[in-house]
């Protein structure tokens, strides 16, 4: 590969990561937290309602574990281009 | 001896002490050149970075304000636990890391040279400028209260206080000083945050952890979770269920997105990304900053029903004769208010304003919080101490912002690209000092509407930067025409829903609820503007000629990780 399809490549494979892990965010906060709250509402864990639970914690957690599994993700594919430094 | 002492001793104590520890790391933090100044030199470890991010955005707000709001408004809260951290998502995924690699020192750097044009980085710095202003009054409110209340010193006095200590060290190290002072003040904060919220999670529960406490039993009433017992004293008093919020779908959506994307294009926020190594420590200091921010943030909503519940217990149709004596002194800051309406000497409390005999200002519920809870006087001093914290570091930010939006955006870039590293060094540390004294102003003279312009920062954030360096990133087509138009029309459009909808200065009255467009209230309309910004820019873009060669390759550029550790020119 010239460095060029390289940089293509590896632009196209982050775009794709950044993609997905967006879908995730905006299904665990605007889904689960505010669309679809009133419907998990009926379901229960301990003593919290779940749509609730996801507004209020649950969506900040999945926010942390995003945030690290897309620099493991990056750094993997950095090492894999060359691009690492 | 540790029980007798005095809370206010104990108050002088620990934010003296927490004080020298600033001043101290300030003296032995000094930058001498302008890269230290603005960016710590380029070389801060990532968590180092995640910290002071950490500290940096917790401001008086998170740490004093937030869990008030969401006492008094139970589900709806969760509109600034979601829109303050999932902002960290987007700062991670699309802003940070390639904001690093471009490698200059300020947003406005970014907009300027990416579209070419003085037109456009001056834009920049009028938003950066008004956002941070915004900011940085609040923060200075948050220390005079904390001053006036814990060391009885006048509230502006408190102010002034604050004032010279933050001028010390941010004026002497510049981001180098404000960089690991924040470290520090992260790490005061978030005890101080703490300390007393797993104290109360085990008198109620018994959870040590307080993110777990609050969907636990109660402690004194076994097979009685604490939530539901907050829904049904809320429905008694009249007000909503605490688990289930009273705005509309779209608005809570609406406001979620706003806070979000305004976080994301916040400029104090932004250039602390600058301060890094490498492009992957930028990634990771934004992973280790959220982390840490989550800390506070998941704890809370758990705060928020711990003190909602006791203070519903400890005042609701009790006698105002036995009231105990932090109800007194906050009473005597103007910060609750009773008056006996029925003059049955009970204290009346529900949601029915004619019948309701109690204000409680939602400022006061964190600071009052462990002494509603019957805490120890060190941790009531220690409270005092972390919103000091909180407050001073996210206004040293601010105010780094301000200061090189004028000596490096404007007056380097703009007006004297020749003048020497020493005399911009200078002229920061002169702007440094100037935003102090504005700050201080609007600390001693706060404007009535801080509340309002918070929104107003957040909306033009997310109404103008955001839209304008994702697009300069993910589409090299891009220009300068699209982007200056995108961003003029979405702070116009942002700047006149606010003014008509929450000042009311178009028309003569504040519009109701009812004529909100698309029932979007004024602190979620960032999110449609940011629409409209978007959509401006790529229709602009699509009638105009692509932006020239050399700026193209700088999008191809900061793309690759690769090289973003060089030393540049600057």
């Amino acid at each position: 590969m010239t460095s060029q399809e390289k940089a293509k490549a590896y632009w196209k494979k982050n775009i794709q990561y950044v993609l997905i892990l967006l879908l995730v965010w905006f299904f665990v906060s605007y889904g689960a937290g505010i669309i679809f709250k009133d419907f998990l509402n009926s379901f229960k864990i301990g003593g919290f309602k779940l749509g609730f639970w996801f507004a209020q914690q649950g969506s900040i957690y999945v926010f942390v574990i995003l945030i690290f599994v897309y620099i493991l993700l990056m750094n993997r594919l950095d090492k894999k281009y060359g691009f690492d430094e | 001896m540790f029980e007798t002492l005095d809370v206010q001793y104990w108050t002088y104590i620990l934010v003296g002490l927490t004080f020298a520890l600033y001043i101290g790391i300030a003296i032995w933090s000094r930058a001498s050149s302008t890269k230290e100044f603005y960016v710590a030199g380029g070389g801060v470890s990532p968590w180092a970075n995640g910290m002071a991010t950490a500290a940096d955005w917790m401001s008086a707000a998170s740490f004093i304000g937030m869990a008030g709001i969401i006492s008094f408004s139970g589900y709806d809260g969760a509109v600034y636990l979601m829109g303050w951290t999932g902002g960290y998502v987007l700062l991670a995924l699309l802003l940070a890391p390639y904001l690093r690699k471009f490698g200059k020192f300020t947003v406005a750097d970014f907009i300027g040279d990416r579209y070419y044009s003085n037109t456009a980085r001056i834009v920049a710095v009028f938003c950066a400028l008004l956002v941070s202003f915004t900011y940085v009054a609040g923060q200075m409110r948050g220390v005079g209260i904390v001053f006036s209340r814990f060391l009885e010193v006048d509230i502006n006095t408190g102010v002034i206080i604050g004032m010279l200590i933050v001028l010390f060290y941010a004026v002497l190290g510049g981001m180098k000083g404000i960089t690991y002072t924040q470290v520090a003040q992260y790490c005061v904060l978030i005890f101080a945050f703490m300390v007393p919220a797993i104290f109360i999670s085990i008198q109620m529960t018994g959870n040590p952890v307080p993110q777990l406490g609050f969907g636990s039993e109660l402690i004194d009433q076994p097979g009685t979770f604490l939530l539901d017992k907050l829904d049904g004293l809320s429905t008694d008093l009249g007000f909503h269920k605490y688990t289930e919020g009273s705005k509309s779908l779209i608005d809570v959506f609406a406001i979620t997105l706003a806070l979000m994307v305004g976080t994301a294009g916040l400029p104090h926020v932004i250039v602390r990304f600058f301060t890094v190594k490498r492009v992957k420590d930028a990634r990771k200091s934004a992973g280790i900053a959220l982390l840490l921010i989550a800390v506070l943030y998941t704890t809370a909503p758990a705060v928020a029903v711990f003190a909602r519940t006791n203070l519903i217990e400890t005042v609701s149709n009790q006698p105002y004769t036995t009231v105990p004596n932090w109800f007194k002194k906050w009473e005597s800051t103007g910060l609750i208010t009773f008056q006996d309406k029925n003059n049955d000497g009970l204290i009346q409390y529900n949601a029915n304003e004619i019948e309701n005999e109690l204000v409680v200002d939602r400022d006061i519920m964190v600071l009052a919080n462990p002494e509603i809870a019957e805490l120890p006087n060190w941790v009531i001093a220690l409270v005092a101490a972390g919103g000091l914290a909180a407050a001073l570091s996210t206004a040293a930010g601010l105010l780094l912002v301000i200061s090189s939006s004028v000596s490096h955006d404007l007056i380097k870039n703009v007006y004297y690209p020749n003048i020497s590293e020493k005399l911009e060094l200078i002229i920061a540390r002169i702007s440094a000092i100037g935003a102090v004294c504005v700050a201080g102003y609007f600390g001693i003279n706060p404007p009535d509407f801080v509340a309002a312009v918070v929104a107003l920062a957040f909306g033009l954030a997310a109404a103008s930067f955001f839209p304008a360096i994702v697009l300069g990133i993910f589409y090299k087509r891009m220009n300068k025409e699209g982007a200056v138009t995108g961003m003029l029309v979405g702070i116009v459009l942002m700047l006149f829903y606010i003014m008509k909808f929450k000042f009311g200065l178009i028309g003569g009255v504040i519009p109701d609820k009812s004529q909100w467009w698309f029932g979007i209230s004024p602190e979620g309309f960032g999110a449609v503007a940011m629409c409209v910004n978007f959509i401006v820019s790529i229709v602009v873009m699509k009638f105009t000629k692509a932006p020239p060669l050399d700026v193209q390759e700088i999008v191809e550029n900061i793309r690759i990780p690769l090289g973003a550790s060089k030393p540049s020119n600057h």
